[in-house]
């Protein structure tokens, strides 16, 4: 790869396009009123073990930018969760507990209690949140815990290998539901942030996604107001980031963005599902 | 110098809640089960929020209770839970979570008979579920078993200190009678909450943000997929647990001195035990007993030593026969072991123990 | 010294407070005390019994088989507990209650129409306290002042105003306790 300084060099043509960038150093590239984009001071550069196209990497660049921009990381507790996610806690410099498959919000609830201060946040899948721990999460939500629950649903389970999720769609095909996903055999897609939102809890349920710069951009605000209710005590927000799985989904992460649009949103529509402001 | 108040007739369920506030403790989290409710009535009535800052919730079930105590103890924070049998089985789900992370924390395990849902009368059938670790993994815990109302609240103020000097769950296993008992109680003078300054500098492994800027992540993590580090880290824990058993074991001697037949029980059962040696040292027979105060780790060393020199050794349990196995195990068979229990919630009566130990005649 | 003492009856007869009353007035007079009850599914109606032992040394066992007193407020828990009264104990039935009046000529039997007196008083809550007053007649192992400091740290702060009439009814059953046998 070339790189700026073994570009400036005297045998580079004096075309006037070229000049100006001649003259830029790597340190002059690097200084403060030249960067439009560097990497969030949070995101280590331990190489991520995503798959190519995956929805987590972006929503984790998202989490550690407006934990930057708040400069809060003495008082932050992540709380990890079993599934894909799980390794969160190696990318993000902050101090992580890694709850048992389901258990992430429980996990907080008492942190939050025990540092009132302190802002906590859960970061948990589908199969994790709607499935195993749909227990804790009602129960959390509906306590009003100020925390905040970051919910990546991409309708399937990833870390496993591709099995079926409480959120996988009508007629999705996944490794135990390879005839596509049934009513009698399998029951619904579950809306959990639509039961959320009917819950006295919770002051802020909204539904995001990741597939398009747009969306992303919607979904950082979204994080950082549910960031900010639980830092004063408004109640439980739960983000839920509709998300792909372009390995388990057996696509490119281009098909998957593409499918995501024409079939997750349909069901699971974006918005904000409750928004209550003081 | 004791005030008056500080000297209260309690049940032992009510003693440890009062211990709890008063110890320093930063939270409980548990839900209802029969026969140890009173544990978070006591502290819901206590209101310690108003007073020392210590944080009461009543949680969603037991497996949610666990994980609050896994989380707090892992942010650095001193906390406990309780529940009783069938309950404390849901816990062990992350028990050794616990236990591989090195989180601190307490859990009270207030037993009644089982198997299942059981019955909720007194019993001791969770001995092994205790301090064979009923979790999953190479892992212990730190077992107290106390026998009155008093130690019951003692035993909190113990379990603090070594859950922290540890970093280990530590389990009180008490049981229906104890629980429900009231003794006169001498509860201890108030030992203030730590700061956070004070928890930075004595968990700077604890995952709670204070000091970041000026270290690495703490990350609280069980999982190591690579597996000869898991391997690793399961070494070191054993390591821990062959200094505990070095330096922890305690147990209490009850007439041993010229006893030939020794009885080994403990908790409950050890207190009908010793009603038993009063009437049968009256009938001039020559018993003791010994009472490991840790079940875990199991006063080994004491048995073997007693065993050489006993001409029998009875085991007395609220159980089929669980401690038992220890005892045989640590007494290297060096004299003929016979055992007394009752299951399921029946609890045994001194005039039962005195009239089997009378009948297994002389040696 | 060491007492050894079984009250049983049914659920609401505050059967368990008056242990409870009976303990705290052992504390203050610096004895140890151990209270046991009986313990079942929350039932109103239902049997109850305590065990309470007050004594100078350590108590050892909680559970015992025979006891120096027995108080019994109805037909089962007589059946059940007066042979279960060591030779030369105590024991203390309700007639109201019973059907067939104890027999045993080794033990102490003592009747008091508890009952009865607290319909007479219209206050069947003091039902307890003549009772409790009964027996400290009959085996003084704590004095009456012990016993109303006792209700003192029981009670609420709420029900202090009640400790008066309390009082009376201790002493009143002192006066109504009627000895049956002498052993």
């Amino acid at each position: 790869m070339k790189t700026p300084s073994t570009l400036n060099t005297p045998n580079t043509p004096n075309n006037s396009e070229f000049s100006e960038y001649n003259l830029m150093d790597e340190k002059t590239i690097k200084s403060p009123q030249n960067i439009v984009y560097q990497k969030p001071r949070l995101m280590n550069d331990i190489p991520m073990h995503y798959c190519p196209g995956c929805g987590h990497s972006i929503v984790h660049k998202l989490v550690a930018e407006i934990l930057d921009e708040m400069g809060i990381e003495e008082k932050t507790i992540g709380v990890c969760p079993v599934g894909c996610a799980v390794f969160a806690y190696r990318y993000l410099d902050i101090d992580w507990i890694e709850a048992a498959h389901g258990r992430a919000p429980a996990c907080a609830s008492a942190l939050k209690r025990l540092w009132p201060e302190h802002l906590v946040f859960t970061y948990q899948g589908d199969g994790d949140l709607a499935c195993i721990g749909t227990g804790e999460t009602i129960q959390t939500l509906n306590r009003g815990e100020n925390i905040t629950v970051i919910f990546i649903n991409n309708a399937i389970y990833g870390m496993t290998g591709g099995q079926m999720a409480p959120t996988t769609l009508m007629g999705m095909k996944t490794s135990t539901c390879p005839y596509g996903r049934q009513a009698d055999l399998h029951g619904f897609p579950l809306k959990i942030s639509d039961i959320a939102a009917t819950l006295e809890g919770t002051c802020y349920v909204t539904r995001q996604a990741e597939n398009t710069v747009g969306n992303i951009a919607r979904a950082k605000k979204a994080i950082r107001q549910a960031f900010e209710n639980s830092l004063q005590g408004r109640g439980s927000s739960l983000v839920e980031i509709v998300s792909t799985c372009s390995a388990g989904w057996k696509m490119t992460p281009v098909q998957s963005n593409q499918w995501l649009a024409e079939n997750m949103l349909p069901y699971y529509p974006l918005g904000d599902l409750k928004n209550i402001k003081d | 110098m004791q005030k008056d108040n500080d000297i209260l007739l309690l049940k032992g369920n009510e003693a440890i809640a009062h211990a709890a506030i008063r110890y320093g403790y930063d939270g409980f989290f548990g839900y209802p089960i029969t026969p140890q409710s009173e544990i978070l009535e006591t502290l819901a009535l206590l209101k310690p929020w108003e007073t020392t800052g210590m944080v009461v919730l009543q949680s969603e079930s037991e497996v949610a209770s666990i994980n609050m105590i896994y989380a707090g103890g892992g942010s650095g924070k001193c906390v406990l839970t309780s529940s009783s049998s069938v309950g404390v089985s849901l816990m062990q789900e992350v028990i050794p979570y616990m236990a591989i992370c090195e989180v601190p924390g307490l859990i009270v395990s207030v037993q009644r008979g089982g198997p299942g849902l059981g019955t909720i009368q007194p019993s001791q059938s969770d001995y092994r579920q205790a301090t064979c670790g009923g979790g999953n993994g190479d892992y212990h815990t730190i077992v107290l078993a106390p026998c009155s109302v008093q130690e019951s609240c003692n035993m909190v103020g113990l379990a603090k200190e070594l859950m922290m000097k540890w970093r280990t769950p530590v389990i009180i296993l008490s049981d229906g009678s104890i629980g429900q008992m009231m003794e006169k109680c001498i509860l201890p003078p108030y030992t203030p909450r730590r700061t956070d300054e004070e928890i930075r500098r004595q968990c700077p492994w604890a995952t709670n943000g204070l000091g970041l800027k000026g270290r690495k992540p703490n990350v609280m993590t069980s999982l190591e997929l690579d597996q000869a580090l898991m391997e690793k880290r399961n070494r070191e824990l054993q390591k821990k647990y062959a200094r505990i058993q070095q330096e922890e074991v305690r147990a209490e001697h009850y007439h041993t001195e010229d006893a030939e037949t020794l009885i080994v029980a403990f908790g409950s059962a050890a207190r009908i035990s010793m009603g038993a040696i009063d009437n049968l040292r009256q009938q001039g027979h020559k018993v003791g007993l010994l009472r490991p105060v840790t079940l875990w780790p199991f006063p080994e060393k004491e048995i073997l030593e007693l065993a050489s020199r006993m001409k029998r050794i009875v085991v007395v349990e609220l159980n089929e026969g669980q401690m038992l196995r220890d005892v045989q195990w640590a007494s290297q068979f060096r004299c003929p072991i016979e055992f007394i229990g009752h299951s399921g919630g029946v609890i045994i009566t001194p005039d039962e123990i005195t009239r089997k130990i009378s009948e297994m005649g002389k040696l | 010294m060491k007492e050894e003492i079984i009250i049983s009856g049914f659920g609401g007869q505050g059967v368990l407070s008056m242990g409870k009353i009976l303990a705290y007035a052992g504390i203050i007079e610096g004895k140890e005390v151990t209270w046991m009850p009986s313990y079942g599914p929350e039932q109103r109606g239902g049997t109850a019994n305590v065990t309470v032992i007050l004594s100078d040394e350590r108590i050892t066992s909680p559970v015992l088989n025979t006891y120096d007193t027995a108080i019994v407020l109805n037909q089962p828990s007589l059946e059940r507990f007066m042979p279960l009264v060591k030779p030369g104990g105590t024991l203390i039935y309700d007639p109201s209650s019973i059907l067939t009046p104890p027999m045993r000529k080794d033990i102490n039997v003592y009747s008091i129409e508890a009952m009865a007196e607290a319909a007479r008083m219209k206050n069947g809550k003091v039902f307890n306290m003549l009772l409790l007053g009964g027996l400290i007649k009959v085996r003084p192992i704590v004095s009456v002042e012990d016993v109303v400091e006792g209700l003192h740290r029981t009670l609420p702060e709420r029900h202090h105003h009640l400790i008066p009439m309390n009082e009376e009814a201790i002493r009143h059953g002192m006066e109504i306790i009627r000895e049956e046998n002498k052993a």
